[in-house]
């Protein structure tokens, strides 16, 4: 549900990191594409969760004074999008589709064989912090479900035999093509 | 079904189809030019005439939408709406990672006919791939002189940035789109004012879909007349139909508006046939939001007036999703059931309770601990709990109402069936109990 996000309100419980000065950097450098700095918010959420691998209450507060709006604004913003998380995921963040056409192609039997591999559930992590699972509505691929998206990368036709394999890979959220890397963190090693 | 030569898609498969050397090598930004030489208000009236309707679902004429901007506005901003996130569609995927070149295109038109200085092209987070070739290509264009200052030297200009969303359904209703550029959340904002009025930043905007520009380049290079003369009146011009399901060949095709849903299922242009022997039990035939036809009626035709007649909602995105007979019908009524409940943004009582209230409902069904008055009201909450046009802030719950509607109204028997063969089941009758 959008208006109940799965990762809502908890106290913090890390520590969590403040906005690099280069990260702030390139926040900065979108204040000339909108008339407003709130218009800001989203591709720094973006930039920042990119960075740090989610949206801290500290880079809240530090975005909140970068824009000029309040805590509780980036707060109301950061609580509706399913693509912003508050607290750490694992490094990669496994979709797996369960609308329709993914579902009437058997979505059902490649997300068990996902928790069955990383040994999770929907919205959870392993305890090594690698993997990350959730549920995602249509990835507009239809044509080739079910489908999985690794972070940037979207598996087709995925076989439920093959998503040990798929999982076991390296390189299973690289993309190859040529990118660019406007909306990357600013420490962003991985290409 | 007429014979067709390909528009839209036709650099598909063209080796190096997203560089724009390519592009310009294959007659591309020549609309574009011929457009800048013109005056706005001439490039509005050749879209006006040739009736491009708008192909995000709603059908609503893009030459009119753009007319009601008001005369004496300052700053004019251009959406473009690509967060296609309605199951099952992805033409404006493919569009995307086809031909980039060819949406910057119908971008710069529509940004010169409305005089935009800024267009804003809104993806979806999980564009991820579809964002870094737009990105590359807008970059490319940029250096070609195709956007920014006095662009080609006609001295009008244009600003592109890609603003990418991040993960809500309701970001590609028009209104819930500008918020959601404003960096605020997605919630649809009740009309009027109409963002040609007051849309983004509180500017006049218009807002369009990906596919509806892409149409742009080839009506300025070959007029009103040639578009108006591809598929019947009302529907005209060339159009993309997405099919996923059952059949032999899912994918995303082009065609007129000139064929019946058995055809795209059937034809050896579209969909190939049913796979391995399978026998069609229901289509969704314009996206999930539309409504859904049984096997009898796939002699409806894929344009914009045929749907009504069907009790379906409209066209809304030509999207196909072919349910074959092996199919449990609660499965398919669940899991649309879900998809609403899910991402209603819960601003509007009826959409944000009636959904779930649904959902609650198709998942007791489907789980066999369903009860006839669940199915009863499963077809009296769409119809009577205010979903209907004009009583919500958004479609959204129009589309969930049309969904649910039909397909409880269609499947009735198949789906009492179920409820009353399962009438002895030891953990219903408890389920009644504890009720
Ligand atoms: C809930 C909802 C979701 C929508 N999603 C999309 C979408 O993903 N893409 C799109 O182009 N239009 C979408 N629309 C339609 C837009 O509101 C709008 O009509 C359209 O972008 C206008 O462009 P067009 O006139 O070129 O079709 C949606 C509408 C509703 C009610
Ligand atoms: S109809 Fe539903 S999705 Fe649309 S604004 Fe109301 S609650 Fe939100
Ligand atoms: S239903 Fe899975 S990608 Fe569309």
């Amino acid at each position: 549900m959008a208006w109940k996000a799965i990762d809502r309100v908890n106290a913090p419980t890390e520590e969590s990191p403040s906005l690099s000065e280069p990260l702030k950097e390139k926040i900065r450098g979108f204040f000339d594409r909108y008339p407003t700095k709130r218009a800001v918010l989203i591709p720094a959420l973006h930039m920042i969760q990119d960075d740090h691998g989610y949206v801290g209450w500290k880079a809240m507060e530090e975005v909140a004074e970068l824009l000029e709006i309040t805590p509780s604004d980036v707060f109301d913003t950061v609580s509706f999008y399913s693509h912003f998380w508050t607290h750490p995921k694992g490094e990669k963040v496994v979709m797996a589709c369960r609308s329709i056409s993914c579902d009437l192609l058997g979505a059902d039997r490649v997300l068990d064989e996902c928790k069955k591999v990383l040994g999770i559930g929907d919205h959870e992590t392993t305890p090594d912090g690698k993997y990350s699972l959730m549920t995602e509505e249509c990835l507009a691929a239809c044509d080739h479900g079910p489908c999985l998206m690794i972070n940037e990368k979207m598996h087709k036709c995925v076989d439920p035999a093959n998503v040990r394999k798929i999982l076991e890979d390296d390189a299973n959220d690289k993309l190859d093509i040529p990118r660019s890397n406007l909306y990357d963190g600013a420490n962003r090693t991985s290409a | 079904m007429s014979e067709y030569e390909k528009v839209l898609l036709k650099n598909v498969g063209k080796p190096n189809s997203r560089q724009l050397a390519t592009y310009v090598e294959g007659g591309g930004y020549s609309g574009a030019k011929r457009a800048l030489e013109q005056t706005p208000d001439d490039v509005i009236d050749v879209v006006k005439r040739a009736n491009l309707r708008g192909r995000g679902g709603a059908g609503f004429p893009a030459g009119v939408k753009w007319s009601f901007l008001p005369k004496d506005r300052e700053v004019t901003y251009l959406c473009v709406n690509a967060d296609e996130s309605e199951p099952p569609t992805f033409s404006n995927r493919v569009l995307m990672e086809e031909d980039p070149h060819q949406l910057l295109e119908g971008i710069l038109i529509a940004g010169y006919a409305t005089q935009a200085t800024v267009a804003y092209l809104y993806m979806r987070a999980e564009f991820t791939e579809q964002y870094h070739i737009m990105q590359v290509a807008l970059d490319e264009a940029y250096n070609a002189g195709y956007f920014g200052k006095n662009i080609q030297g006609s001295g009008y200009n244009l600003e592109c940035y890609i603003h990418r969303g991040a993960g809500a359904y309701v970001c590609g209703e028009e209104t819930g789109l500008i918020e959601s550029l404003e960096g605020k959340r997605g919630w649809p904002r009740i009309k009027p004012p109409f963002p040609a009025i007051q849309g983004a930043f509180g500017k006049p905007t218009v807002v369009n879909n990906v596919e509806t520009l892409a149409n742009l380049p080839h009506i300025i290079n070959r007029g009103a007349d040639w578009f108006l003369g591809i598929g019947p009146e009302g529907s005209s011009g060339p159009k993309l139909f997405c099919i996923s399901g059952a059949v032999k060949k899912p994918g995303c095709y082009e065609g007129a508006m000139d064929f019946s849903v058995r055809e795209l299922i059937e034809s050896d242009r579209f969909g190939g046939g049913m796979r391995n022997g399978l026998k069609v039990k229901a289509v969704m035939p314009g996206g999930i939001s539309m409504g859904i036809l049984t096997a009898d009626e796939l002699d409806m035709k894929m344009d914009f007036s045929d749907p009504a007649k069907y009790g379906l909602l409209g066209l809304g995105t030509a999207s196909a999703i072919v349910i074959d007979d092996r199919t449990d019908i609660r499965k398919v009524l669940r899991n649309v059931a879900r998809f609403f409940a899910h991402e209603s943004c819960g601003q509007c009582t009826q959409c944000r309770e009636g959904t779930s209230w649904m959902y609650k409902m198709t998942n007791r069904v489907e789980r066999g601990l369903g009860r006839l008055q669940d199915i009863e009201l499963l077809g009296e909450i769409p119809a009577k709990m205010g979903m209907m046009p004009g009583l919500s802030i958004c479609g959204l719950s129009d589309g969930a109402a049309f969904a649910i509607r039909t397909i409880v109204e269609k499947f009735r028997s198949e789906l009492e069936d179920y409820v009353r063969s399962e009438n002895d089941d030891a953990v219903r009758i408890a389920l009644e109990i504890a009720n």
